[in-house]
Formats: structure tokens, C-alpha cells, sequence
């Protein structure tokens, strides 16, 4: 396959090579100065950048725009290629990372091959950094763009060149957001490969037991949709499995996932439990938030997907009671982890999140008395399949409190833990206080919270519900949360800011609504697949605004909370779409990737294969017969590793070549001024 | 406001090194974007030059810098382990601390600076860049910048004349 691909590409050298030659015409260059509104103009005297960069040789004619960007700026753009029959185009305005692709497609239109454009960034690099210093400013972007002008009579005609697309996708992590993503690729007719490292599919919104603001039942709406999935011919479910290796670029990513040994043969084994009915082993149940205890074989839960069992090996104590138990023969002791090998074309990660936990600093004393619970484990003590059949109790006597706390923004908006607001937490609480005042009216729930965030359709409303069926809202954050050694009631002080007073209050139960925090392996998929992780810990999109849903890897999207938190309808509306972005990819069959790969000069190589090892994609080949190196085009990605290692100057970075980036150097420091 | 006109009136009369950094495409110029669009005000001492990887800086680079008049040489990428091209920048790594040795023969060495500056690390580059920028003001001007003037003119028409092999001449050159 790579052969056809690197044949393929050459053809398009060929091409290239007859553009370059055409090449040799005297360098027309158009600097067009942007003022960015007031961004770049309020801080850069443009003109006198312009009146400079006017005088540089070479230099055609220079132009300052309000907004080079909009329509006006690049018909301007356009009308003074015309004009000046200009064949390169230095456009020194914001960052290259978001515009330079509008005015490739700009320059273009006008017959100018995309790369003849230079971009200089005097925006996010000068005036936005230099505000107060209008002068050095100014002269910093003169100097910016000397360096951009220069560059720019060197540059080359490249072509961008297409590689082929794996119609495959893989989903990695099948809570709501990644399940989305795999049902809408799958209807759209491509392969999807779904990675779940749990036992079963189905995340988070799983553990919940209603959400909000309409309080409807969590796995009710769920567990259809993950019968949908499970049934859908074109998804293949690969649940207890991790993602261990990732190769290659867009269209093309080998992916290496390893299966967890479950103990037992799924084609086998179905659902019935009763390998867990004589387990004899129990050991705190995580799917319950720890709380109440399952065996060490079990089901993950009863509307599992695969319905299947699966064996804790750790905690298993080799009794061989289950295999015994197992009518179908399905248990298997000595079963390994076995990996797949998968082809794919594009990447979901919808690794999901998990919530803030407490106990190491004992926030509120969580972990230090009985009777402080998160939100989390709150859900599952209200859940009718939860440890207590849905009853809420305290954990010190099991008893049903009646005065129950709520704490907001437990691991959020703290400078201490997490700085971002998680979002999700003050519906949570909300939900949660209605619906054990519903369960049980004589209840009584105080809520303490800095603010309440209500932002999205019918969640102000919810809250307006809750206030009129009797449950508190206190502003204030708890100082001091204490423990009555008898009745192990929580006692709390806190500072009502509304009223302007201190309250002691009791509580019978004090729950934390905790906060939403990467989840743990976020680590490792950043690194598989070479995205950036921000401050907080959690994946970064290609732009906030703009690219939510893409990285900055090409081929690679993101859905859910991995790149921040959510809640239940941006995660679906993400998971949707990603698989609308990977479908452009999937449906055209091929991306285009950038012309900026490594070409090597025989005439200089001396074949001392010195950058055959640093090519971290192994795109460079020995030609034996030649006794020269070789880039395959469709493997470099065009970093530029071998470029700075080849002792001999035969390798070159198009686009980055030696020549051009001693132009920029040579241009940095007024050289030109001075020796003059 | 009035408080930044005040810094930077004070600061006219100081003399502001010259840094060029080199910044890999994918991490730490868009760090240096995030410093802009999050206006992280520093010193209007830098530079930055874009290249894919900071594992394309070649050692002539650097000393083409500080011969035509860089005080100071940055070259910043991906955190290890980050880098968009698996390990460009333990290449990096590599290449600059042998030029750094070799640097440190011309004590030279701590004009030049390795850091690694993620996407999202926009305060980390205008730390960066004030730390650099105040270390070398501690050092003065670079003592090698203006007595080679005649080399580099030497240099330049060699430059020009074999635009694409430039590099490998600089190298022959130091």
C-alpha cells in the first residue's frame, strides 16, 4: 500500500519540479498590513510600517487594510496582484495558525501558487503583547515583517499532495458522547471500531439515577441507546480493551488495542449470573461508587452491554465455585490479554471524565466523618438498582436523614483545586435535593453555593421548581464542617453573604457536589495521539470558538468531557459532531495534507545514512543502488528532524529550507541598516 | 493604563536585548498566541520564527543568530513526550545542548535557551521571554555581534551566491 502511495506521489514531484523551473522571473512582492480593527492599528502605526516596508527592495506596492481578512481585504488582495502582476504575498496580520489558509485559498484564486504566501503575525506577537509600548511596537513589526519579505522572495511553489482515507473509524471511550459518535458514523454505512475500557458501554450517565432538568430515569434513556449501538451491524464493540499504540497520520492510523482477559468465553457466557450467585467473594462495588459490594465475578450491571460477565482476577481467590456454577461452560482461568491490530482513518476520543475526589485533603472533612458523601455516591443511594434500593441513608446508622446539606463546587472554582467552574454541579444539586424532597416530603435540603449557574434551556426553570417545593438556597461556603461525636450529625458554620450573617447549621447528611476532572489515562491518549493537554489537565481543541471538536492533528477529534466539562446534550451534540467532521474525511476518501515534506538532493547525498534513523515516521529509505537517501512523501510529515541532522546539506524542508529561514535570521536584527 | 505607560517610560532609556526564538509550529507558537490573545504583556525584546519542529534548528542557525546580532537565542517545543512528531524534540534536545557546549567555549553559552512551551502554556511564554530578557540584560550586549561585521559581509555574498547550500557553507564557516 505505501508503495502505491509513495509512487503516486511522485508523480506529483514531477509536477513540481516543472513549476520550480518556471520560477526563475524577477520577485514582485505585495505587503498587505493589517490593522485588525483596533487590535493591530490601535497599538502599530501602520503606515509607517507600511512607508517602511515600502522601501524594502523588491517590494511592489504595500497596502493597509481595516480587516485584510474580510471580503474588501482580499479583493484588495487580489486587484494589486492584478495590478502589480505580484507573485508573492506577505500578509502581516494575526496568527498563520488560524488565517493563513484563507488567504492560500486567496492568492490562489488569483493563479499564485498557495505557498508564495508569507504570513507574519503582528498581532498575537506584537501589538496584543506590546499594548503600552505603541513605538517598540511599531518597530517590532517592521522588523517582522523585513524578516516575512525576505523570506518571501525565496519561497517555492509547492503542491499540497492528498492521501488516501481509511473508510474506518475508531471511537475511543463509549460513554454517551463516544457512543453518539459511533451510532451517527455507523448509520452514515462506515466500520466503526468502539473502545470501551470498562466491562460495558455506557460511561458515566450509566451511574446516574435521573438527570436533569427534566428527571427523567438516567439508564431508561440510555440503555436503549446502548442496545442501538450494540445492535448496529456496522459498530463493533470492544468493551474491557484499551487503546495501547497509535501509528501513522489522517486516512491512515494504526492502532494497536489490547483485550483485557475477562476470565470467560463471551460467545459462551450469557448474563445469567449465576457465577456470581456462589462467588463467595465480595469486595466494594466501583460501578456503586464503593459503596455495597459485589463478587469478584460479576456483571457489571443489569443493563450491561455485553450482558456478559467478567472475572476480577485480583480479587479472585481460584475457588473455582463459578466454573462449577456456569451451566455453558463459558469460565476460562487461563485466558490472556490478546490485542487487535486496526486500521482506521480517523480518531474519536471521548475519554470522558471523573468527578473530584475529596478524600485526600478531606475537603469538608470528607473521609474524616461517616456522614459526608458526594453528589456521585448521593446518585446511587437515590438510584432503585443502587446498593439501599433507593433509599437514601446515612452511613454512619443507615438511618434516613431528614435535614439534609448540600455543598457546591467542591473541587471547582478553588484556587486550591480545580480554578474552572465544572459546569454541571449546581443543576446536579438541584436535581438532587427535588428528587429526595419528592421521595420524601418531610425532608428538609439546604443548598450552599457561591453562585447558581443555570444557563441552558429549562435549567432556570428547574431551579425556580425547586425553591417552590421548600428546598433552601444558602450563599456561602461552608468554614468549618465538624462532627457531633454522638449523634454523628454534621455540624456546619457557614456565612450567609445574603443576609450578612454567620449560621451554625446540623445536618443529618452533608453531600459535595464534586466537580469534574480529567479522567485518569487522559495522560496516555494525549500522548498516543499527540494532542495538547491545557493547565487544567484536560484535552485542548484546535480552537475554543471555531474547531471545538477538532485537535490539532489532523484525523483526530474530540467528543464529551474530555476537553471540558459538559453536560448530557453538548456531549451528544459533540459526539454528532465529530462524526459529522470524521464523515468529510470518511465520505471524500482522501485529505489533503501539507506540501511541506523533506527532499533530498542526490547530487549532494553521499549516502551516509545518517538521517534514516532520526525520521521518527521511517519515511526516509535507503536506495541501495543509488547509494543515496529517499523520502517517501506520503510518509514525512515534514518536521524537519533530518533536515538539521544531514551533515551535508543534501536534505531540504520545503517551505523551510535552509535559505529561507537564513533570510528571516539574516533579516532579524536591522542588519541591513546598520551595514548601509 | 497609566500604570504600563509608566513602565514603559522607564524603561525607554534602558537598553532592550535582541532575542530570536525559534518556535515549533504546533506547541509554542501557539503558546505565543495564547500569550497574545490572553494579552500577557512582555518585553518587546523577541522575535519569533516559525518552524515545524524545533528539531529543524540547526546549530548554524544559532550561530548565524548571535553572529548577525541576537543577545539572545530561544528555541522553544513541545513538552517531551508531546511532540507532534513522536521525538523531534529529544533530537532537539540533543542539538542544542552540544551547541550550548560548544557555546560555553565562547562563553557564550547562556545566550542560548531550550524550553519546552505547550499549546496552552500562553503565561508560561511571557514568563519565558521576561526571564530570558532580564538574564540577558544581566549579561550586556553579545561581545561577538559586532566584531565579526566584515565576516558576516563575507558570509552574505557567499549566502547569496549559493542560496540553497547557505547553511552548510555557514557551517564550514565557524
Amino acid at each position: 500500500m505505501f508503495k502505491e502511495v509513495s509512487e503516486m506521489s511522485d508523480n506529483k514531484s514531477t509536477e513540481n519540479k516543472s513549476t520550480i523551473e518556471k520560477d526563475n522571473e524577477e520577485k514582485r512582492v505585495g505587503v498587505f498590513v493589517c490593522e485588525c480593527g483596533v487590535n493591530i492599528g490601535g497599538v502599530v502605526n501602520t503606515k509607517a510600517v507600511a512607508d517602511y516596508i515600502g522601501t524594502l527592495k523588491g517590494v511592489k506596492v504595500t497596502s493597509v487594510n481595516k480587516f485584510t481578512c474580510s471580503d474588501s481585504g482580499q479583493a484588495d488582495i487580489q486587484a494589486k496582484i492584478k495590478e502589480h502582476n505580484l507573485n508573492r504575498v506577505v500578509v502581516a496580520a494575526c496568527s498563520p495558525k488560524t488565517h493563513e489558509p484563507t488567504f492560500r485559498a486567496c492568492i490562489e484564486e488569483m493563479g499564485l501558487n498557495q505557498y508564495f504566501l508569507e504570513f507574519v503575525n503582528i498581532r498575537d506577537h506584537c501589538s496584543w503583547i506590546h499594548m503600552w509600548e505603541k513605538e517598540k511596537a511599531t518597530e517590532k513589526a517592521k522588523d517582522l515583517i523585513r524578516m516575512g519579505v525576505e523570506r518571501s522572495k525565496l519561497l517555492e511553489p509547492l503542491q499540497a499532495s492528498e492521501v488516501p482515507v481509511t473508510d474506518k473509524a475508531l471511537v475511543i471511550g463509549a460513554g454517551v458522547a463516544g457512543m453518539q459518535s459511533a451510532l451517527d458514523l455507523a448509520d452514515m454505512g462506515f466500520q466503526v471500531y468502539l473502545v470501551e475500557k470498562e466491562p460495558s458501554i455506557g460511561g458515566r450517565m450509566a451511574r446516574f439515577d435521573k438527570v436533569f432538568p427534566t428527571n427523567d430515569c438516567s439508564i431508561c434513556i440510555l440503555g436503549p441507546k446502548m442496545v442501538e449501538v450494540a445492535r448496529n451491524k456496522n459498530i463493533k464493540i470492544m468493551s474491557y480493551s484499551e487503546v495501547k499504540a497509535v501509528e501513522g497520520y489522517v486516512g491512515n492510523f494504526n492502532v494497536k488495542v489490547e483485550h483485557k482477559p475477562r476470565y470467560l468465553d463471551v460467545v459462551k457466557c450469557t448474563g445469567c449470573a449465576k457465577c456470581s450467585e456462589v462467588c463467595p467473594v465480595e469486595v466494594p462495588y466501583d460501578f456503586n461508587e464503593g459503596l455495597g459490594t459485589r463478587k469478584a465475578i460479576y456483571v457489571p450491571f443489569p443493563q450491561a452491554v455485553p450482558l456478559r460477565a467478567v472475572l476480577d482476577k485480583d480479587n479472585c481467590i481460584n475457588c473455582k465455585a463459578c466454573a462449577k456454577a456456569c451451566a455453558s461452560g463459558a469460565i476460562n482461568y487461563d485466558m490472556q490479554t490478546s490485542y487487535t491490530d486496526l486500521n482506521v482513518g480517523v480518531i474519536i476520543g471521548a475519554v470522558g471524565f471523573k468527578t473530584y475526589d475529596p478524600e485526600p485533603r478531606h475537603d469538608y472533612g470528607y473521609g474524616l466523618y461517616d456522614n459526608i458523601i458526594t453528589a456521585m455516591e448521593f446518585e446511587r443511594l437515590l438510584n432503585a438498582a443502587g446498593p439501599t434500593g433507593g433509599h437514601v441513608v446515612r452511613p454512619s446508622d443507615c438511618k434516613e436523614p431528614i435535614r439534609v446539606g448540600f455543598v457546591n463546587c467542591v473541587g471547582s472554582r478553588d484556587k486550591n483545586t480545580n480554578i474552572y467552574c465544572s459546569g454541571v454541579c449546581c443543576m446536579v444539586t438541584i436535581k438532587n435535593a427535588q428528587l429526595l424532597k419528592e421521595k420524601r416530603p418531610e425532608t428538609d435540603q439546604t443548598i450552599m453555593y457561591i453562585d447558581i449557574r443555570t444557563p441552558f434551556r429549562a435549567y432556570e426553570e428547574s431551579y425556580n421548581r425547586s425553591r417552590n417545593i421548600g428546598v433552601k438556597f444558602l450563599r456561602g461556603r461552608p468554614v468549618e464542617v465538624k462532627e457531633d461525636p454522638v449523634t454523628k450529625n454534621i455540624k456546619v458554620r457557614v456565612e450567609d453573604t445574603l443576609a450578612g450573617e454567620i449560621r451554625n447549621l446540623e445536618f443529618d447528611l452533608l453531600v459535595l457536589a464534586t466537580g469534574i476532572v480529567p479522567n485518569e489515562g487522559i495522560g496516555k491518549i494525549q500522548q498516543l495521539l499527540k494532542l495538547s493537554k491545557a493547565a487544567d489537565g484536560l484535552l485542548m481543541e484546535a480552537h475554543p470558538k471555531l474547531k471545538p471538536v477538532d485537535t490539532t492533528i489532523d484525523g483526530v477529534f474530540l467528543a464529551g468531557c474530555a476537553s471540558g466539562p459538559k453536560d448530557i446534550p453538548y456531549a451528544v451534540s459533540q459526539g454528532s459532531a465529530c462524526a459529522g467532521r470524521a464523515t468529510i474525511l470518511l465520505k471524500n476518501k482522501k485529505a489533503i495534507t501539507e506540501g511541506i515534506t523533506a527532499v533530498v538532493d542526490t547530487n549532494i547525498c553521499v549516502g551516509c545514512e545518517v538521517c534514516i534513523p532520526m525520521c521518527p515516521f521511517q519515511a526516509i529509505k535507503f536506495d541501495e543502488k543509488e547509494n543515496k537517501a529517499n523520502v517517501v512523501k506520503a510518509l514525512c510529515k515534514g518536521c524537519g528532524t533530518c533536515v538539521a541532522a544531514c551533515p551535508t546539506g543534501a536534505l531540504e524542508q520545503s517551505h523551510f529550507k535552509n535559505n529561507q529561514l537564513l533570510a528571516q535570521i539574516k533579516n532579524v536584527f536591522r542588519f541591513q541598516e546598520v551595514a548601509a | 493604563m497609566s500604570e504600563g505607560q509608566a513602565v514603559a517610560s522607564t524603561k525607554e532609556e534602558c537598553w532592550l536585548p535582541n532575542i530570536l526564538a525559534f518556535a515549533c509550529n504546533w506547541c509554542s507558537y501557539a503558546g505565543a498566541d495564547l500569550a497574545g490573545v490572553s494579552r500577557l504583556q512582555y518585553p518587546p525584546t523577541v522575535k519569533i520564527l516559525r518552524v515545524m519542529c524545533s528539531s529543524r534548528v540547526e546549530p548554524a542557525f544559532i550561530l548565524k543568530a548571535l553572529k548577525d546580532g541576537a543577545d539572545g537565542v530561544l528555541i522553544a517545543g513541545c513538552h517531551i513526550g508531546d511532540c507532534h512528531y513522536i521525538d523531534g524534540n529529544k533530537n532537539a534536545e540533543v542539538r542544542i545542548n552540544n551547541t550550548k557546549k560548544a557555546l560555553a567555549k565562547l562563553g557564550l553559552d547562556k545566550r542560548l535557551r531550550l524550553e519546552w512551551i505547550s499549546a496552552s502554556e500562553g503565561l508560561r511564554f511571557s514568563e519565558v521571554i521576561k526571564d530570558f530578557t532580564e538574564e540577558i540584560k544581566k549579561l550586556g550586549e553579545n561581545p561577538v555581534k559586532h566584531k565579526i561585521e566584515p565576516q558576516i559581509k563575507a558570509d552574505e555574498s557567499r549566502f547569496n551566491a549559493s542560496a540553497n547550500k547557505s547553511a552548510a557553507n555557514v557551517q564550514g564557516s565557524e
